[in-house]
């Protein structure tokens, strides 16, 4: 089925006391704290490996001019050295996905150059630290701000890069109260728990990769073109994925180098780990952003012209770009309008997908230039936010599936005591803190994916459901297990979910906030099949038959779901995007709001509370989804305070490659933090009437942080981070001032 | 990491032959920090000499009215230490200030003095450094610095050592207690364990060859209020930006006697006798002003010279609370 109409009533809106919606437990929570989920890395399907250690290149350009491996292939246990000497034949590029050590070109710094594969890892790093290569190094550029210039207009764009509506130099020009504000975000690292990390193996020209994938089926297509066969001899399994955050959405050099290194070795399995400090350098990142920002009002806050245009910059040859003014098309009414979107070529590792890639850089720019504008009209920020709401999507010209903005603005700033707010900047103190708070709004794009499930009743009363979906640690295990269980009326208990296998049916995966709903419809529509089938071999009404407790009662008769199974029943379903993404324009959304102090002395800036209000259509299991939100408000928290990549503009190094110093925020610095979702039910998204919650959380969340440092300090910091050494700018800066006036 | 072979000899002057025994070897406890080192190749030893289970574990009263801490006393141990909280609460708090309670319950004493520095640049054997590889040149020097020393670096290297507990130690004048291979014992006061980088940034300590530390003794109590104030990027788990050990006597407002030591602004636990007395003299800006004198930033980390000053201050203020 498509998604070319409204659902309609659906089983899940029948059951008034069904597992969907219910904030139960993880079901593969006991397998994980118990070790039995077996990441890749772990497993113990494939024997014998021989253990990889990938050597990557220490200049950022230039060519290799020599490889000097034999003092490496005489150290104990080395089994196999792999350079672009003896790399087997490859095809080409598919996605962001290419060849690997296919000629002597370095494009970044880390780089792989060469793979040891030994009999343990200890062996394989040993002999790896002996290989030996000379470069002819060459001058490259690294710093985003220096080739502004000579950035492009992305080509190859999935979405438009640039949008225009109404006249928006003139209307700027024209309007009475101004912004025009420059913010910069710096490259950042997906920093997920799990270290990219493959075991690889083939049998005559197959291949299979236990590897930590978010999706399997997109990175089956890419390795099929990379390895130059045909799409079913490749095979990817991700059962567990200790995070990805948008860092494993493409296979990455660890299962690309253990497979070619498994065919030199006549199949013998490889499996490779990737260091921490390798995942900084050999994996994507997020590109750092210039964005630039003008708005301007009426006098009663209404936006007469907007622009939002964004820089950022990938490796050569790549043509990702981070989309930070997609989401401006869609949030606030305005008539005169544009986005850009600029990409430059950077001697830097490939940008690519992180949390929220658009959104999370882009409404850090926009949701503070809109506070920066409340301020100029001495109006509050969320009212001008409410002044501002669009009837339909102003660029689109389509309604809205559903919005709920202001009420989350509103229920939040009542839940947060929104109205005991001093505007007045750095007029809260307590003790050694300067304290504030900032409100941002919320919006993420829903998409739907194309996927398929099968599923199968056994003769036990038992369901189990494969397809090649993963659960990156959000939940998905669990949610689908709600599904099937209300659909079919089993228990929980009894459904067996397998996922993360490219033999079974083709699913999204996880990422752009599209997997639970994209397989959870699929999922969907195979039960309802299987439904169809069990109520076939009933003479029930099948209009009002309800699943649940293993019947099915329709009216005042039922029958035993056990008595119909027979020896077993077995039914696939699918779900395909159709009319209703043009028909509507789909997002999730939000608000933010966060407290915070700024230590007087220091500059030191610490969150005291912060708390989401969200909507995403129906709330598949509360728990896992305010895991999520939170998740994603943790996230924020970081982009705004503490996350960046420091980039050696002499080396073309990220120089903070590891967790000590490349900052997530721990668990001190997240006091209070919640996240509530209002009701809701979206019935042109999908079958489910849910959206997309993975990323939601985080779109917002720095921007709300900032300007909460904005209100406690009245230093606005267009510079993210917002670290304590910008604040003592600020103070500076305010010292001067005050000895000056 | 490279192949070693490894012992654990049952005493200490063994242990400290051991390590002279055999070039390149060294001495690991908790190895929280050695082991990182070792799988980077940033230490490349051919012998460990494991000091774990020699009798240097115990927290004891000293004849002069102080205490001798062992040198395989883990820092969790030594902070929940109920001598060291109520008489040394600097130290306390120091300890808890640093990294996180896995690594304290692991991490040692004398480890903990002895750690490397945390400059990214050390940490990366593709990237020049002299502490790393004498005579390379030091990358940190024009590079991302934010991290790096401000007094008494120098044109060789700007590291700076990462240890809270050691900026605690260095306002207490704790005594740093030895054992050279050839059985003799010796007295280090802790200002003359850690060295400047001069021209020679590998040469980090006073040590000899094989000298191991048995302990560190504290003297007797230091009366006054015991502030540590760690500066850093997050709320934990973070190095200092700077820190500041204070330990003031006050009389009302007026402060009668005073230890400063600075954390994360050099190659050492930073104390200035300058500093000290200016503060009980002319007030807290005197004091910051000679506590940083000669200071220099590198860039990113220019903001550390207001920072440390203001740091002080805050420290200060928290004592005279009290």
């Amino acid at each position: 089925m498509d998604m070319s109409q409204p659902i309609g009533v659906t089983p899940l809106d029948t059951q008034p006391n069904g597992p969907v919606g219910q904030p139960i437990d993880r079901v593969d929570g006991p397998l994980k704290v118990t070790g039995h989920a077996t990441y890749a890395y772990e497993s113990r399907e494939m024997t014998n490996p021989g253990y990889g250690f990938v050597v990557t290149a220490t200049v950022a350009k230039g060519r290799i001019r020599d490889i000097d491996t034999a003092t490496a292939e005489r150290m104990p246990g080395v089994v196999h050295i792999l350079t672009h000497r003896n790399v087997p034949p490859q095809g080409e590029k598919k996605e962001q996905v290419g060849p690997l050590l296919a000629d002597t070109e370095i494009k970044h710094w880390g780089q792989p150059v060469a793979l040891v594969v030994a009999e343990s890892f200890e062996e394989a790093r040993a002999a790896a630290a002996a290989v030996r290569v000379a470069y002819d190094e060459q001058k490259g550029s690294y710093v985003l701000a220096d080739a502004l210039a000579e950035a492009k207009k992305p080509e190859k764009a999935k979405t438009p890069p640039d949008s225009s509506l109404g006249d928006f130099e003139a209307g700027f020009a024209a309007a009475p109260v101004k912004i025009d504000a420059r913010y910069t975000t710096p490259v950042q690292t997906h920093a997920m728990m799990e270290p990219h990390a493959t075991i690889a193996t083939w049998q005559g020209d197959k291949v299979t990769l236990i590897t930590a994938n978010q999706m399997p089926n997109r990175g089956q297509d890419a390795l099929a073109s990379v390895f130059k066969l045909p799409k079913d001899n490749v095979r990817l399994i991700s059962r567990f994925v200790g995070g990805g955050f948008g860092g494993k959405l493409q296979p990455q050099a660890d299962a690309i180098l253990a497979a070619l290194a498994s065919k030199n070795l006549n199949g013998r399995p490889v499996k490779i780990a990737l260091t921490r400090q390798q995942v900084f350098h050999v994996t994507t990142r997020r590109s750092d952003t210039v964005q630039r920002v003008r708005l301007g009002a009426d006098r009663d806050g209404k936006l007469t012209a907007l622009a939002h245009e964004s820089w950022s910059d990938t490796a050569p040859g790549d043509s990702f770009f981070e989309t930070s003014a997609n989401v401006t098309r869609s949030l606030y009414a305005a008539p005169n309008r544009l986005t850009a979107h600029r990409l430059a070529n950077l001697n830097l590792p490939l940008a690519s997908s992180m949390r929220a890639p658009g959104e999370a850089v882009g409404m850090l720019a926009f949701e503070c230039a809109m506070d920066e504008l409340a301020e100029a009209l001495a109006l509050d920020p969320i009212e001008l936010r409410i002044r501002n709401e669009p009837a339909q999507d102003p660029e689109k010209h389509v309604p809205f599936s559903t919005r709920q903005l202001v009420p989350c603005l509103k229920e939040g700033a009542r839940l947060f005591g929104w109205d005991k707010r001093n505007a007045k900047p750095g007029a809260v103190r307590d003790g050694q803190w300067m304290v504030g708070t900032g409100v941002s709004a919320a919006a993420r794009l829903n998409p739907l994916q194309p996927a398929k499930a099968r599923v199968r009743l056994a003769p036990d009363g038992t369901l189990t459901a494969r397809m090649a979906m993963t659960d990156i640690g959000t939940g998905t295990y669990t949610i689908l297990s709600q599904i099937a269980a209300e659909m079919l009326g089993v228990k929980v208990s009894d459904v067996r979910m397998i996922l993360g296998d490219t033999a079974d049916p083709m699913s999204s995966g996880s990422g752009g906030s599209f997997g639970a709903a994209s397989s959870g419809s699929a999922l969907y529509m195979a039960c309802e099949a299987l439904r169809g089938q069990l109520l076939a071999k009933t003479d029930l009404e099948p209009k009002n038959a309800v699943f649940a407790d293993g019947r099915i009662t329709s009216g005042n008769r039922s029958a035993s779901l056990r008595d119909l199974i027979g020896s077993g029943l077995e039914a696939e379903g699918e779900i395909k995007p159709g009319e209703n993404e043009k028909k509507f324009s789909q997002y999730s959304y939000g608000a933010h709001f966060a407290e915070v102090g700024v230590d007087a002395d220091t500059g030191e800036i610490r969150l005291r509370r912060m708390l989401g209000v969200f909507t995403g259509g129906r709330i598949l299991n509360p728990k896992t989804a305010r895991s999520q939100a939170i998740g994603g408000m943790v996230f924020g928290v970081g982009a705004a305070l503490m996350e960046a990549i420091e980039v050696d503009p002499r080396y073309g190094t990220f120089v903070n490659h590891d967790l000590a110093e490349y900052h997530v925020p721990v668990h001190a610095d997240l006091p209070e933090i919640d996240a509530v979702f209002l009701p809701e039910l979206d019935d042109k998204a999908n079958p489910l009437k849910s959206k997309g919650l993975g990323e939601l959380g985080i779109c917002g969340a720095g921007a709300a942080v900032a300007n909460a440092v904005y209100n406690a300090t009245g230093i606005r910091i267009r510079d993210y981070p917002l670290t304590l050494d910008k604040i003592l700018e600020g103070f500076a800066a305010k010292e001067t001032g005050q000895r000056r006036a | 990491m490279k192949a070693f072979t490894y012992e654990r000899p049952a005493s200490i002057t063994e242990a400290a032959k051991a390590v002279v025994a055999q070039p390149n070897a060294r001495f690991i406890a908790g190895g929280t920090n050695l082991l990182d080192l070792m799988k980077l190749q940033i230490e490349t030893p051919t012998h460990l000499v494991d000091v774990n289970r020699l009798p240097l574990d115990k927290i004891e009263a000293t004849a002069e009215g102080g205490l001798r801490i062992g040198a395989m006393v883990r820092n969790a141990d030594l902070a929940a230490d109920e001598r060291v909280r109520r008489d040394y609460g600097v130290l306390s708090r120091a300890l808890l200030a640093g990294a996180s309670g896995q690594l304290r319950n692991k991490a040692t004493t004398a480890g903990n003095l002895l750690q490397r520095t945390r400059c990214p640049y050390f940490y990366d054997t593709a990237m020049p450094c002299n502490k790393r590889q004498p005579g390379s040149g030091c990358s940190a020097i024009g590079g991302f610095n934010r991290i790096l020393a401000v007094v008494g670096a120098s044109d060789h290297c700007i590291a700076t050592h990462p240890s809270d507990m050691a900026v605690a130690m260095r306002a207490l004048d704790a005594t740093v207690e030895t054992v050279t291979p050839d059985g003799a014992e010796r007295k280090i006061p802790i200002a003359d364990l850690h060295r400047l980088p001069g021209d020679t940034p590998q040469v980090e300590t006073t040590l000899k060859p094989g000298e191991i530390i048995t302990a560190v003794t504290l003297p007797t109590p230091v009366k006054g209020r015991h502030v540590y104030r760690k500066v850093r990027d997050r709320a934990s788990y973070a190095f200092a930006l700077v820190s500041v050990a204070a330990v003031i006597e006050a009389d009302g407002d007026k402060v009668r006697s005073a230890r400063l030591a600075f954390g994360g602004l050099a190659h050492k636990p930073w104390r200035v006798a300058d500093a000290e007395a200016a503060l009980v003299r002319e007030g807290v800006g005197a004091a910051g002003e000679a506590a940083l004198r000669g200071a220099r930033g590198y860039g990113a980390n220019d903001f550390k010279i207001p920072l440390a000053k203001r740091t002080l201050a805050a420290a200060v203020a928290e004592a005279m609370r009290a």
